[in-house]
């Protein structure tokens, strides 16, 4: 049985589908049968991000509606035999991804993979709610920020109520946080909230804290998920984080501002 | 902290505009949190009974008021009236 994870976090834009690349690429590399399901109708981005999209042919939707089968809409990553990617469609109609669809679609994957990872929309409408629904871990993504945290913590109000977990009384999701866009030097001069801050309000299970980087924006222009570029900070902290997900104990990095000598400054750029 | 970040920052001295918004995100957690564990139906609960009592007795808007809690296998539903006293009432 595979395990299905939802990366998830109210808030738009914080980080959410950066994560699920990341995280999905960082699970096959190490040897576990990944898929990642991109949930966010009519906004597709993962592909993009995968660096896949000039190959989709068939979607998510398609599946679901019959018009295609699995295999067919599978994007298998050319960097990395053991990952897959399923493409949002892109049409208007949110209501194109049905709870029994998406169940009949996780279960087909079930069957061949280890992970599948949901990059959720932003929101607490239908295609979130369909994103969560049927997992059984959670990564709530959050910004150091009032507005990101609040909504992370009404996403754990309804991973709590409105999952098949929940509804069934089966054992509750369990929930990870993934601190993004954090900068320490920030939080030293106290402009930004910091890791105990948000630790203290949502006391969750702290998977990693992703650093503010330029190698995020080069890695999607780039159309490769960040975790493949090993000397950069977040490619690391994202490393970081499937590493703790799967059970290994690591420090935490990242947290400290860097000493920024003129000697790191030449080498760095 | 350089001086001009003393300046600037809200709070004064120590304090960044980050523990406001630690502060404010505690109240209003704990007030989300509150919230959503408690039936739809109570705000409007609370305005039939405020109404009923008042073809009765003259008391304030804010004379009712509910509170819910949910323990493992049953809610409690407290509602606590307040009246006026008497001499005022004479
Ligand atoms: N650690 C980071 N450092 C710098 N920029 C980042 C970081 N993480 C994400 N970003 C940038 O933030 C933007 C939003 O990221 P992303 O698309 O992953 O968010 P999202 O939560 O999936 O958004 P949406 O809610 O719209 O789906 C992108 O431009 C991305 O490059
Ligand atoms: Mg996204």
């Amino acid at each position: 049985m595979a395990r299905t994870i939802v990366i998830t976090s109210g808030k738009g834009g914080v980080g959410k589908t950066t994560t699920a690349a990341a995280m999905a690429m960082g699970l096959a590399q190490r040897g576990q049968r990944t898929a990642v399901i991109d949930f966010d109708v009519g906004l597709r981005n993962l592909d993009l991000i995968m660096g896949c999209e000039r190959r989709v042919v068939y979607d998510f939707a398609n599946v679901i509606n019959g018009e295609a089968n699995l295999n067919q809409a599978l994007i298998r990553d050319k960097r990395c035999e053991h990952l897959s990617i399923l493409p949002a469609s892109q049409t208007r109609d949110k209501e194109a991804l049905t709870q029994e669809g998406v169940g009949q679609v996780l279960d087909e994957l079930g069957k061949t993979y280890d992970y599948i990872v949901c990059d959720s929309p932003a929101g607490i409408e239908h295609g979130a709610v369909m994103a969560m629904f049927f997992a059984d871990d959670a990564v709530v993504v959050t910004n150091p920020e009032v507005s990101s945290v609040r909504d992370s913590d009404r996403m754990l109000g309804i991973l709590a109520s409105k999952s098949r977990r929940a509804l069934e009384n089966d054992e509750p999701i369990r929930e990870f946080l993934l601190l993004t866009r954090y900068s320490p030097e920030r939080v030293a001069r106290g402009e930004m909230l910091g890791v105990e801050d948000v630790q203290e309000i949502l006391s969750l299970n702290l998977l990693s804290v992703i650093p503010e980087s330029m190698a995020v924006l080069n890695a999607s222009n780039a159309g490769n998920p960040v975790i493949l570029d090993h000397e950069s900070d977040a490619g690391q902290a994202y490393a970081d984080m499937v590493a703790r997900y799967l059970g290994e104990e690591r420090p935490m990095h990242f947290l400290e501002p860097e000493r920024k000598g003129l000697f790191s400054r030449f080498f760095r750029g | 902290m350089g001086l001009l970040d003393y300046l600037r920052s809200p709070g004064g001295a120590g304090k960044g505009s980050a523990s406001v918004a630690k502060e404010r995100l505690q109240i209003l957690v704990a007030h989300d949190r509150a919230a959503r564990d408690r039936p739809s139906y109570l705000p409007r609960l609370q305005q039939e009974i405020l109404a009923v009592i008042r073809k009765y007795v003259e008391v304030d808007n804010d004379a009712v008021s509910v509170h819910y809690e949910q323990e493992d296998r049953h809610e409690i539903l407290e509602l606590n009236i307040v009246l006026p006293d008497p001499e005022s009432r004479a």
